[in-house]
């Protein structure tokens, strides 16, 4: 399993996605956001941070770069591409998934412990049962998922909400979601679940420095699918 | 890209003999220090030389004021590979890791405007980083405001916050902790002292010493724009007055992510070996960094201005000079090497101009090749004196009169309370107070995650970084603590003693998470030195401060003075910051002040006087800041915190926390709350039961431990001849806490009051 993760200008936890990977006993090498070439590579990662400075608007700028073409067309030969927080922001931006991150409800940075409670969807990404928790720690300024009526139809027909903000108990509140998103949606995918896009961040809980492991189902069931 | 042509002529525009020494007054030097300008040109300075000198000359970068007394402090240690004189102090912390560390201030610009001022005062310590080779891996900052009843200081908290976040987590560097405290006394002059920490291997570290005449000096970065012109100057050495607003201009601008690629781009070529010496442009920017460059290396240095990319039109070659944009480099490469580093910053996407070369002539020399050429040279001095004959100054000293007077002050003529119901409200809103209250809010606002080294999360007594290089080389078991700490009202009471407890309060923090203390760095905020009265405050300090660093065997090995933390005459409390790095065998040794669990034993290492003099209870219950500053006792903080270290390392505590601010019930609370558990104790002292649950006795710490452990635990308490009390157990949380006959709080009033503070 050989894991790209692609570095823009201003991204910032690329090193941090590569070593949860290597950690986990898999291959995960850099992407330079001018290369164009994803040959040699199985899935393909979108880490976090501020590309291009988030100006303009988060991720808007990203779309734009070499890379991102060819994540297109490696996205829709059906292969896995997975967008972490600015790598979620940059998917929407490139129309790989509807909808798109505004500013937090309360207009300030969040970086704590969410807990994040699974969704029966179709998403090649988790492999867990709908109703299992997650406690993974969130980063963003630009974390509030909003999309349309339409839209918002078409994932849930489709199965593509894959996380919900939930309490510690699992129970999904109105105010479970710090950042204010829309129907708590934390994560989703495409139609055909190979494209996940999430706000949280499952590559800092992998390698247990700060406690905790609970990151490692967010690659496992991927890499299975190529064992 | 064409290379520099030495300048032809050297006829220069000197100043109108008349109109120099008033642009000297107005540039800030005095006429002493004119007189010693021109003899040390030899003759009348041009503009641009006298707006170096003003800069070179300012407290900011000649230190003119402290330089003596800094001499002080011993910065020696098998540990150290760098001291004083440098962008950072590094140390080695073993396996061939080294840590590069420094603390700074950014009072004066925050003060001003919050937000750019906090967040390019992070910028500016980050660069002076990786300037040295390391990789920035946390941050840490060290607020004061004034009360928060004023609109204004929730302005300039609001902004500051942000400020630091907008800009550290841009750049991907984890701000992993710090401290804040509001007290009216920074109402005038909030105090933003920005810490940041870098690793790097051993054989990666660079100094900024330029050398090899002939070689290429190039600026790598940002534009060059009339941002921040005399801000060291202007802003860093000065008071405030009503015309503050007006000096809105000289704040800088900070683009963190301008300065993500500058770190990246720099580290690269740092690696590569492509530099042959690397500085940031900082206070005074161009000026000091290419002349200490210059003087340090015995060279000298050649400028050409209008090499240097330029925001706005128009600038003259003494507004290149000074400007403080922010975002810039400089470095000094070898010719075969400048095609590389061009290379290298277009991937990046960053600007890299070649502005000059190092000469062997000694003499800092700034051309302007826009004018006609027998007219090139505007500024030409001698590199060393420039530095070394900057003004040293022993300045009065005089021991303000309000000392004894505030000493002799005598808590127990407040009539304090005995009961238990007054008592339980206190702690309550003690709890809740600015200074005690639950910091979450700030540091929510923090990316303290990122780069995948956090061991510990914030709210603990010291944060703790894993050593390694995760995603890019290896990863050690071994672990990093820091912790920055100042009681400023302390420091106000008492100058030496309260500098002492600064030093002994960062032992004991890092005694929490067991950690050995390593290295200092200090940042040593100030009024007006030469005001006899403070400077006496300055120099009591540094007494304190460098003798308990020397008893506890830590070196200072950087720092940064800031004066003039007045405004309308007005200075702060005297606020000596220590910034202190500790050294983990192993990352996941530490004790956080969480209770673990029902049952176990609480013991208050240290023993509890009658030491309610500048304490928090005082200033928050009965709005009085007098009495005596409690004692400090090295012996027994170094004996206790080694206990605790040991015993925190060797796994035998299940909880370990600091006894400071807000006396041992407050720590009790503390330790409840973070736990989600209640206690059941008893405070068998003797003393007045305010004293007894509020006093700030140094030296103590609240742990716990369960059964098996609590036998050992005394056992080396006796055998190292430390006073402790088993003060209680914890309890399920129902039981809320409870102090026999002075408390009874549920743990969920206590928890709301802690949460909803700021």
């Amino acid at each position: 399993m050989r894991f790209g993760v692609v570095r823009f200008p201003g991204t910032n936890c690329e090193q941090d996605a590569v070593h949860a990977l290597r950690t986990m006993g898999f291959g995960a090498e850099y992407v330079w956001h001018q290369d164009s070439d994803l040959s040699g590579f199985d899935a393909v990662v979108l880490p976090g941070g501020f590309s291009y400075g988030d100006y303009l608007r988060s991720g808007a700028i990203a779309r734009f770069s070499p890379v991102m073409s060819e994540v297109v067309r490696f996205a829709e030969r059906g292969n896995p591409v997975i967008g972490i927080c600015n790598g979620f922001q940059v998917l929407t931006e490139a129309h790989l998934l509807p909808g798109a991150l505004i500013r937090n409800k309360n207009l300030k940075f969040l970086c704590q412990t969410v807990h994040l409670s699974v969704q029966d969807s179709v998403c090649q990404w988790l492999d867990a049962p709908k109703g299992t928790t997650f406690a993974i720690p969130i980063s963003h300024h630009d974390g509030n998922y909003v999309c349309s009526p339409e839209d918002y139809q078409a994932l849930c027909e489709g199965s593509q909400i894959v996380l919900r903000y939930c309490e510690p108990d699992g129970h999904i509140a109105p105010d479970s979601a710090p950042n204010g998103s829309f129907e708590n949606i934390a994560g989703i995918c495409n139609a055909t679940g190979n494209v996940f896009g999430l706000m949280p961040h499952p590559e800092r809980v992998v390698d247990g420095v700060s406690g905790s492991t609970q990151g490692r189902a967010f690659f496992e069931a991927i890499a299975q699918r190529f064992n | 890209m064409e290379s520099i042509k030495p300048p032809v002529c050297d006829k220069l525009d000197t100043l109108d003999p008349q109109l120099a020494p008033k642009i000297a007054s107005e540039l800030g030097l005095n006429e002493e220090e004119y007189r010693n300008v021109v003899h040390t040109q030899g003759r009348i300075p041009t503009l641009t030389e006298l707006y170096i000198y003003s800069l070179m000359w300012s407290e900011h970068c000649s230190y003119k004021h402290s330089r003596a007394q800094l001499r002080k402090f011993s910065s020696e240690g098998p540990q150290v590979l760098q001291g004083p004189g440098e962008n950072a102090g590094v140390i080695s912390v073993g396996d061939g890791w080294a840590a590069a560390f420094k603390m700074e201030s950014h009072n004066h610009p925050s003060a001003i405007e919050p937000y750019e001022g906090a967040a390019t005062g992070v910028g500016g310590i980050i660069r002076d980083i990786f300037t040295m080779g390391a990789r920035p891996i946390a941050s840490l900052n060290s607020l004061r405001f004034g009360t928060l009843d004023k609109p204004r200081q929730r302005y300039l908290l609001d902004g500051a916050v942000a400020g630091i976040g907008g800009y550290g987590n841009c750049l991907g560097v984890p701000t992993v902790g710090g401290e804040i405290y509001f007290d009216r006394a920074y109402e005038g002059n909030c105090l933003i002292n920005a810490f940041a920490l870098g690793l790097m291997r051993e054989e990666n570290l660079t100094r900024a010493v330029g050398s090899g005449p002939g070689n290429p000096v190039m600026l790598i970065g940002n534009s060059t724009g009339r941002d921040g012109i005399g801000g060291a100057s202007v802003l860093a050495s000065q008071e405030f007055d009503e015309a503050a607003e007006n000096k809105r201009p000289a704040v800088q601008v900070g683009d963190p992510f301008e300065e993500k690629l500058l770190i990246e781009v720099c580290l690269e070529l740092l690696e590569r070996g492509m530099f042959v010496a690397l500085g940031d442009l900082g206070a005074a920017g161009l000026t000091s960094s290419a002349s200490e460059m210059a003087s340090r290396g015995g060279v000298g240095i050649e400028i050409d201005v209008r090499k240097v990319p330029q925001r706005e039109a128009g600038m003259l070659p003494y507004e290149i000079m000074v400007s403080e944009s922010q975002e810039r480099m400089l470095a000094v490469v070898k010719p075969q090497d400048v095609a590389s580093v061009q290379e290298a910053c277009e991937r990046w996407g960053v600007g890299c101009s070649l502005i000059g070369r190092i000469t062997d002539t000694g003499r800092f020399v700034v051309i302007d090749s826009n004018l006609p050429q027998d007219r090139q040279v505007v500024a030409d001095m001698p590199a060393e004196q420039l530095a070394a004959d900057a003004p040293l100054y022993h300045p009065e000293s005089s021991r303000p009169a309000y000392l004894d007077e505030a000493a002799a002050f005598d808590p127990a003529s407040l009539g304090l309370p005995r009961d238990v119901g007054t008592l339980s409200a206190q702690l309550l809103t003690l709890l809740g107070s600015p200074n005690l209250c639950s910091r979450e809010w700030v540091w929510r606002q923090y990316d303290h995650q990122v780069q995948a080294s956090t061991a510990l999360l914030p709210g603990a007594d010291a944060a703790v970084v894993r050593v390694g290089a995760p995603g890019r080389g290896p990863i050690s078991q071994r672990g990093l603590a820091m912790t920055t700490d100042c009681n400023g009202r302390y420091c106000w009471l008492d100058p030496y003693r309260g500098a002492r407890i600064a030093v002994a309060e960062s032992v004991r923090n890092l005694a929490c998470v067991g950690a050995e203390p390593a290295a200092v760095t200090d940042c040593l905020n100030f009024g007006n030195p030469e005001k006899p009265e403070v400077f006496y405050t300055f120099e009591q300090a540094i007494d304190g401060m460098s003798e308990a660093c020397r008893y506890f065997g830590v070196p200072v090995v950087s720092g940064n003075v800031s004066f003039y933390n007045e405004s309308f005459g007005n200075a702060i409390y005297p606020t000596p910051t220590v910034g202190m790095v500790g050294l983990m065998d192993d990352f996941r040794r530490f004790a956080t002040p969480a209770f673990k669990k029902a049952g176990d034993t609480i013991f208050l290492i240290g023993e509890t006087a009658d030491e309610l003099g500048g304490s928090e209870y005082l200033s928050v219950l009965y709005d009085e800041v007098r009495g005596a500053c409690p004692a400090c006792d090295l012996e027994l903080e170094r004996d206790t915190s080694d206990l605790v270290r040991r015993a925190v390392a060797e796994g035998i505590l299940a909880s370990a926390h600091d006894v400071s601010e807000g006396g041992a019930a407050l720590a009790l609370a503390e330790c409840c709350i973070a736990g989600g558990l209640g206690a059941k104790a008893a405070f068998d002292d003797g003393l007045p039961a305010a004293a007894s649950l509020f006093s700030e006795t140094q030296a103590r710490f609240i742990v716990s431990v369960d059964d098996l452990a609590a036998t050992e635990l005394v056992s080396r308490l006796l055998e190292a001849n430390i006073p402790y009390a088993v003060v209680g157990e914890v309890v399920e949380p129902e039981e809320g806490i409870s102090i026999e006959g002075k408390i009874q709080v549920s743990l969920e009033e206590a928890t709301s009051a802690f949460k909803g503070g700021l």
